[in-house]
């Protein structure tokens, strides 16, 4: 927790020292107001002074404002800085959740990064307020208080410390204790927030499958399990305010006994006593809160854990430095150099030996059964893996020498699948090129088989577009997609089985329409149907991640007896040699 | 909604455990009276402290172990207390959690589908947490405050009616001033909630497509987007933590400004002659521990209403109305027999049916269609006609909006739900499956299914030779989002799934769209063996794999506008003729 407020709260150095100044200013006018009251009881009432009296209960109001403002001005610190920090945070660890690779999200999970982005976050920023407002006001009070006490009686002050010492030791056992507490209901509520999301995005299957009950059942454990780890370690921080308790009266206990002892003999008065005491319970009033503000702290350094868990996180793909947008004059357009990739360290080779080069212009087939590595393959091209062995060269670079923006710009691609954005048409369109005007966009979706039905929306352009696209069709969705890679010509395009939703005559006409309509683009079509790239200038014919065929349409038939299977089952052979 | 009828709601929710408020309330009692009597103690130990050498030692020592005891009572009763306190809200907040989840299941699918994900989940993580703190402190302060206040009014009203019913009546001045407060900032705080949502929304659609961002380098872009909506929440967060923190240093004040009226008032009748000085000093205490659990409220207003605030947007959900409850089933008139000797017939009806999403644009309109049991009906048409939207109609994730859609002779609308999906196996285009290992996911639509019936459900899925690659077989664990598996697997397990839950009437939406058509002909075959005698709709662009089909419904725009075999259809050289023939130009 330290480290990570040492990197925020550096921003807010001014309100990190003006806020618990004014602070300790309103603590030491809340202390003179009795002491006012006191003399108005000694002077204004014993001399019968009501001039005194009125005069000294005005001091009393005035003191009441100026406690008031420099309130104020600690909370509007503590604000400042607590929201702040919040948001600073918040920001870089979106923004650093945007450098992480694939991997690397997989492994933290969506429901978690949530989570954290929100309630871990909340946590941490809560904790920082009360830093402010808190921290500085129980420290003045107990030193002022045990100061005071060595005045009195030096060797009765030595209870204070003993005192001291055991309530910093128990706040320490509670605290270490209760950390690993936390940190599991932080984890327990990313389980509430993952079986939340499933039963969302699965919706429709757990309706059909009448699961709601196994499913509510799911949950409740979970969130019976939250809630009993809740409870044990509020049983734990329950402990922190009766001990303090224990521990202050049991002093004032032992300052009573002894000083009795003492007044005995004649070394200390009464009087100190009850001033002794007194400190004490001032300690204790102090210290309660401290109490409270140990349970606050230790849950948010549960939660700064986890953050720094993300911050920690390293990508593992990390960009080039080459961030120009040139392409050169060779007529090659993407090179596979031998490239084998595996999903996992000692896991099987999802890739092996894939060598291959693909021109300008050229239309690249790339199909094969079920899990063959079809899509592993072409998610070498824009990085989002890195091939373990072997190099990936776009334009005759290493991918791994450019910027991801230099790649990605020229890379279209349209995943298996079809998510939209909430927000219009047009801005869905324009996530490959922000600049890119209307007569694009239609162009792309006229290309895309989708300037028909967008037209017929009420909105056209400006129609509005649910989170995933859910208020349009599976076919509609695949389309805008299809058409979003499309806007600004990339120059290689990758199709990632992504005619699955749309009906023959539809992929037909999409696909003459690309091939017309832009130029020089290398295109990358996975697929399952022989019919749709059939007609590509080279098809990749995969087999459990080996290439087993590259050649055109006919070579392969001739030759490659996989293909040639593929093929069959789904044309007759007249039409497959048509 | 108002703030009090929140309140209520929410402790209508902890009704159930009225005995720890009960409890919570009677250790509050014992505990603060003791921290109330231990002074008295102290004081009185110290009293037999005379003079030097006259301390009376043994008075000194009884009334220690009266201490002692004390203390040991406060601390045993304040810590019930605390426990009772967390055992309240904690298992409140799990009742709460409970329902909302039990919502997501309950109401109409289009509630799930028009609102966003990260902000429903939102609700279920943050701001269900958010009430629980609240109730905390509401508990914690509400009850140590209104012990403290009777007793200390009790002690004030012995000293001096007057001044004590004055203080009684000025004090309340502070809780108006925080209710003002409160009232002037309430918005934001709900705006502050609102915004957490957005942002989990937010967060939710663009970490969860991080494939699709990378893709276009929309990472600077979904960051400046990022940056406004975490903008917007600094500054509303900003105005309802300052709002919300004025209210306790102004409440202090209002109670520092009534202890000096009470001191000079008190004062100048101290001078009249009308009260003691030691009257009046005493009474000051006391004036002063009275006002200090309204200092103490107005500490914890910030918490509380964002409390109030989450509440609201737990219970909006949680008010949602749920699906038109099930009717049911008349006696004899739908008798639903499971047993394996006697499938059900499956007959399906579509009796002028009408349906729209909004209001405005009617989607199907006066459809009419009657399905023989055992029939294998294929559903083909242009994107977006409509083809999904009949099953979802079937299934009931929809109710049509006119007309009636029978099976084996009842309006579906009068069979519970779970009765009448359980009669459908369902594959869907988009491929769903949990976190859990590959057997867990295959099992759920039949728990009771052997291991031997698994294996053979994924052999005729074509997904045990995969499935038998991977490291640990049946027992992978498939991670979030299955990401360690193909589009194209996913798939095949959910038909493994389908399968082994051997239903009497099959729906496959595009349910093979994603593998390799080698594959899909075996699956096929596979699924034709299964569904001899039961009824089956297919929708598939695939002209290949429905040519067998008994019927084929050509849509378009809502409407059927072709039906028959593949062979009559073709003859007719129609919609369906050029739909066929486009897929070898």
């Amino acid at each position: 927790m330290v480290k990570l407020f040492k990197k925020y709260l550096k921003y807010y150095k001014p309100q990190l020292i003006i806020g618990p100044l004014c602070k300790l200013l309103e603590a030491i006018f809340e202390l003179i107001v009795p002491l006012v009251m006191a003399s108005i009881i000694d002077v204004g009432v014993a001399n019968k002074d009501t001039d005194y009296i009125i005069r000294m209960g005005g001091l009393m109001v005035l003191l009441g404002v100026v406690g008031l403002c420099s309130a104020l001005v600690c909370q509007f610190s503590a604000s400042v800085a607590s929201q702040g920090c919040g948001t600073k945070m918040r920001n870089d660890l979106f923004r650093h959740i945007n450098s992480l690779s694939h991997k690397e999200l997989d492994a933290l999970g969506t429901p978690s990064l949530i989570t954290r982005m929100t309630n871990d976050i909340n946590q941490v920023q809560n904790a920082i307020a009360m830093l402010i407002r808190l921290v500085i006001r129980a420290p003045f009070l107990v030193i002022g208080a045990m100061v005071m006490a060595m005045i009195i009686n030096l060797k009765l002050s030595l209870i204070f410390f003993a005192a001291a010492l055991l309530i910093a030791l128990v706040l320490y056992v509670i605290m270490s204790k209760s950390v690993p507490f936390f940190k599991a209901i932080q984890k327990k509520l990313d389980k509430v927030s993952l079986v939340s999301r499933e039963n969302l995005s699965g919706n429709r299957v757990i309706r059909a499958f009448s699961k709601q009950k196994q499913e509510q059942k799911r949950f409740n454990d979970i969130s019976e399990d939250l809630s009993k780890t809740s409870i044990n370690v509020g049983k734990l921080s329950a402990l922190l305010s009766p001990m303090t308790f224990v521990i202050t009266n049991l002093a004032i206990v032992l300052i009573v006994w002894l000083g009795a002892k003492d007044a005995d003999s004649g070394i200390i008065m009464s009087g100190d006593i009850i001033a002794l005491v007194n400190y004490m319970t001032q300690i204790l009033l102090a210290m309660v809160v401290v109490a409270n503000l140990v349970v606050l702290f230790t849950r948010a350094s549960a939660s700064a854990d986890r953050i720094n868990a993300v911050f920690d996180t390293k990508p593992s793909v990390i960009q080039g430095k080459d961030g120009a947008l040139t392409t050169d004059n060779s007529a090659e357009r993407v090179r596979f150099e031998n490239v084998s990739f595996a999903y996992s360290k000692d896991g099987e080779n999802a890739l092996d030996g894939i060598t291959f080069s693909a021109k300008k212009g050229d239309f690249i087939g790339i199909i094969g059964t079920t899990g063959s590595g079809k899509s592993t393959l072409v998610n070498l091209i824009p990085r989002f893996y890195d091939a373990t062995e072997g190099n990936v060269f776009v334009d005759g670079k290493n991918v791994r020498d450019y910027t991801f923006e230099a790649l990605r710009r020229k890379i279209g691609i349209v995943p298996q699948k079809s998510v939209l954005f909430s927000g219009t048409i047009r801005e869905n369109l324009k996530w490959q090129n922000p600049e890119a005007d209307d007569e694009e966009l239609w162009k792309a979706l006229s290309v895309a088989q989708a300037k028909e039905f967008v037209q017929e929306n009420d909105g056209g352009l400006d129609a509005y577009v649910a989170q995933g696209g859910k208020n349009f069709s599976g076919g509609q969705r695949q389309r805008l997609c299809i058409a979003r890679a499309l806007v600004s010509a990339p120059e290689i395009l990758i199709l990632d089985d992504s005619f699955s939703a749309l009906d023959f005559a539809t992929d037909a006409r999409l696909r003459k329409a690309i091939k017309e309509e832009t130029n020089g683009t290398t295109a990358f079509l996975v697929s399952q149907r022989c019919s749709t790239i059939k007609n590509a200038d080279m098809i990749i014919v995969l087999d459990d991640g080996k290439p087993a065929g590259i050649g055109t349409h006919r070579e392969l038939f001739e030759n490659c007896e996989e293909y040639r299977a593929i093929c069959l089952t789904q044309l007759s052979k007249e039409e497959a040699l048509k | 909604m108002k703030k009090t009828s929140v309140l209520k709601k929410v402790l209508r929710y902890s009704a159930p455990y009225l005995p720890y408020f009960v409890l919570a309330l009677i250790c509050a009692v014992i505990s603060v009276s003791l921290t109330l009597y231990i002074p008295v103690l102290v004081g009185r130990a110290i009293d037999n402290i005379i003079a030097q050498g006259n301390v009376n030692f043994g008075n000194i020592a009884e009334i220690i172990i009266y201490i002692l005891i004390a203390i040991g009572g406060v601390a045993l009763f304040q810590w019930a207390m605390n426990y009772c306190t967390n055992a309240i809200s904690y298992k409140t907040v799990r009742d709460l959690r409970r329902d909302v989840f039990k919502k997501f299941n309950t109401t109409p699918l289009s509630y799930i589908d028009s609102h966003p994900h990260g902000d429903l989940i939102s609700r279920v993580v943050n701001d269900v947490d958010a009430v629980g703190d609240g109730l905390i402190q509401m508990i914690t302060q509400l009850f140590s405050g209104v012990v403290t206040i009777v007793g200390t009014l009790i002690f004030m009203l012995s000293i001096d009616v007057k001044i004590a019913l004055l203080v009684v009546f000025i004090t309340p001045l502070s809780l108006f001033v925080a209710a003002f407060i409160g009232k002037l900032t309430g918005k934001r705080f709900r705006q502050q909630q609102e915004l957490q949502g957005e942002i989990s929304g937010y967060v939710e659609e663009y970490v969860g497509n991080q494939q699709i961002v990378k893709a276009f380098s929309y990472e600077e872009r979904s960051f400046e987007n990022f940056e406004k909506y975490n903008d917007r929440l600094y500054t509303v967060g900003l105005k309802a933590q300052i709002a919300g923190a004025l209210a306790n240093p102004c409440t202090r004040f209002v109670n520092g400004l009534v202890y000096a009226s009470v001191g000079i008032f008190g004062a100048l009748t101290a001078v009249s002659g009308g009260i003691t000085v030691g009257g009046l000093s005493c009474f000051l205490t006391y004036a002063n521990q009275y006002t200090k659990p309204f200092n103490e409220v107005t500490g914890v207003l910030t918490q509380l209403q964002t409390a109030v605030a989450a509440a609201k947007r737990v219970f909006q959900v949680l008010e949602e109305p749920a699906e038109t409850p099930d009717k049911e089933p008349a006696k004899g008139d739908n008798a639903i027999d499971k047993t394996q000797d006697n499938p059900q017939k499956g007959i399906v009806e579509f009796k002028n049916v009408c349906f729209s999403y909004s209001q405005n644009k009617p989607l199907i309109e006066d459809f009419s269609l009657k399905v023989r049991s055992g029939e294998h009906i294929a559903i083909v048409g242009p994107t977006g006609c409509g083809k999904t939207t009949l099953i979802n109609l079937l299934m009931r994730f929809y109710d049509v909006t006119g007309g009636e859609i029978l099976v084996d002779g009842t309006d579906i609308r009068n069979i519970p739900r779970n009765d009448l999906r359980s009669r459908f196996g369902m594959v869907l285009q988009d491929s769903w499956l949990f976190e859990g290992t590959i057997k867990e996911n295959l099992l759920y639509g039949n728990e009771n299914a052997t291991d031997e019936q698994v294996v053979a459900a994924a052999k005729h899925a074509y997904a045990h030779s995969f499935i038998m690659r991977m490291e640990k077989g049946y027992d992978t664990v498939i991670t979030r989002d299955g990401s360690n598996l193909s589009q194209g697997q996913k798939q095949l397990l959910c038909i493994a799934r389908a399968m082994l839950s051997n239903p009497s009437m099959l729906i496959l939406d595009e349910a093979t769209s994603s593998i390799d058509l080698l594959t899909e002909q075996r699956v096929q075959k596979a699924f034709a063996k299964m569904m001899q005698g039961r009824t089956s709709f297919v929708v598939a662009h695939r002209l290949s794999t429905i040519k067998e089909s008994d019927l084929i419904l050509v849509m378009n725009k809502g409407n059927i506008v072709e039906q028959g075999t593949h062979e009559e259809l073709l003859e007719k050289k129609g919609f369906y003729y050029d739909l066929y023939n486009s897929q070898f130009a």
